[in-house]
């Protein structure tokens, strides 16, 4: 892990560059991750569920990294970004690296992802950044159907089997944790507030918490406590599984620069 | 719509590519045009000959949407059109409630329920996606199987009647 956060190729200059970096970052990574599921799921449903959720992530975090590339003003395409920087530069949420672990691991990492897009989503459709608003609301329509995949499948499985009830509750207590850090705000997300580009990220953790509840509790499981150590992965500063998702990611184009079909 | 139409045979050359499009099919469900899928947002004719598309997305990660910029250019050109500008426009974003009735009845015709037409009030109405009938046997009897099917744009469904599967264009 590195300590500084981004390195003198990072555009630490341009605070609405790094905002939507964050944002199309997070798609990118969770978008990898569940790209691994192909083939792995429990049932072929469960394959196209998570297919289909990593296509619109992926497109999703396409569309972000285009205008991030636009705002760069460097000539960086969505392909330079997604495969050319390195960890430090990275800036998506702690939560989306996090290991695919079983089925029920997926599924609340998912859940509690698709919550934060879908009222992130909705309220960056109203943002002051008319290139952020309008991708903001197409996402918005396919973050609603992510969420709704993912609640229904944690309530299948908080109020399942004693066994299903366990481990979910236990995948539940463990990535927790990383959530705290959607509503953090640093710097960037308060210029972002300013502008009225984005959120008022007290509002939003509001907004999340109640939907988030609502679902715990149909699922029968317990909130867990939220902790006072946060993880800033959207300041670059990431666990120890980026690096290794990255090196398999970026893989064809670190090895064959600029490949393409 | 912008019709910066400037010469006087623009119209026609409107007209003649919008009738181009019509035979153009969407890549993953070829018996509807992209024009019955209502992705179509804009046809404008230069006076230089350029013709101009206008294009939304059905969902941002569609693996079509490049296949479908490409089929549009390649048909107009083979039909005698110069140059051919095709750009994705992304608001307001597409919804199922663009896809032209005749969409529908071809959907419908191909064993793919359509979504509910805008005039019952379309994707918004509550209950929208419940009680869908079979397209095989008619029952009302159905089940969801997958909200995602076979492309992003489709759920998967099950009647209960008849036992057989069958896809549901998505609401969106």
């Amino acid at each position: 892990m590195n300590a500084a956060a981004g390195n003198s190729d990072a555009p630490q200059g341009d605070s609405r560059l790094r905002y939507v970096l964050r944002i199309a970052d997070t798609s990118l990574v969770l978008a990898q991750r569940l790209g691994a599921w192909v083939g792995h799921a429990p049932a072929i449903e469960e394959d196209l569920g998570l297919a289909n959720t990593a296509l619109d992530l992926l497109g999703q975090a396409r569309l972000f990294l285009s205008y991030a590339g636009e705002l760069e003003g460097r000539g960086r395409s969505e392909d330079d970004l997604a495969f050319l920087r390195d960890e430090p530069d990275i800036l998506n949420a702690t939560l989306a690296e996090m290991p695919n672990g079983d089925f029920g691991d997926t599924i609340v990492r998912q859940f509690l992802v698709d919550a934060y897009q879908v009222e992130l989503y909705e309220r960056l459709a109203a943002s002051t950044d008319a290139r952020l608003a309008e991708i903001a609301a197409k996402a918005v329509k396919e973050a609603r159907y992510h969420v709704r995949y993912s609640a229904s499948w944690l309530v299948r499985l908080g109020d399942g089997t004693d066994e299903s009830h366990a481990r979910v509750q236990s995948s539940l207590d463990r990535l927790w944790p990383y959530t705290q850090e959607f509503f953090d705000a640093d710097e960037v997300d308060r210029a972002a507030a300013a502008d009225g580009a984005g959120p008022d990220l007290a509002e939003l953790r509001a907004a999340w918490s109640s939907r988030v509840d609502a679902v715990l509790a149909e699922a029968t499981l317990a909130r867990p406590r939220d902790l006072a150590y946060r993880w800033y992965g959207k300041q670059g500063r990431h666990s120890e599984h980026l690096g290794h998702l990255l090196s398999e990611m970026q893989y064809l184009q670190r090895s064959h620069p600029g490949a393409g079909w | 719509m912008t019709a910066a139409v400037v010469r006087p045979d623009g119209a026609t050359a409107v007209a003649r590519a919008r009738a181009v499009l019509a035979g153009v099919p969407d890549p993953e469900i070829p018996v509807i045009s992209v024009l019955d899928l209502g992705i179509v947002r804009d046809v404008v004719a230069d006076e230089d000959g350029t013709v101009r598309v206008a294009v939304s997305p059905t969902y941002s990660g569609c693996p079509a949407t490049a296949v479908i910029r490409a089929d549009i250019k390649a048909a107009l050109e083979a039909a005698g059109f110069g140059k051919v500008l095709v750009r994705d426009v992304l608001s307001p974003p597409w919804t199922t409630d663009w896809i032209s009735a005749e969409g529908r009845r071809k959907l419908a015709e191909y064993g793919i329920v359509p979504p509910p037409a805008p005039a019952g009030g379309g994707c918004a109405r509550p209950g929208s996606e419940t009680g869908v009938a079979c397209p095989r046997c008619g029952s009302l009897d159905t089940e969801v199987l997958s909200e995602f099917g076979s492309t992003p744009c489709k759920a998967l469904h099950r009647c209960r009647a008849c036992r057989e599967p069958f896809d549901r264009f998505k609401c969106i």
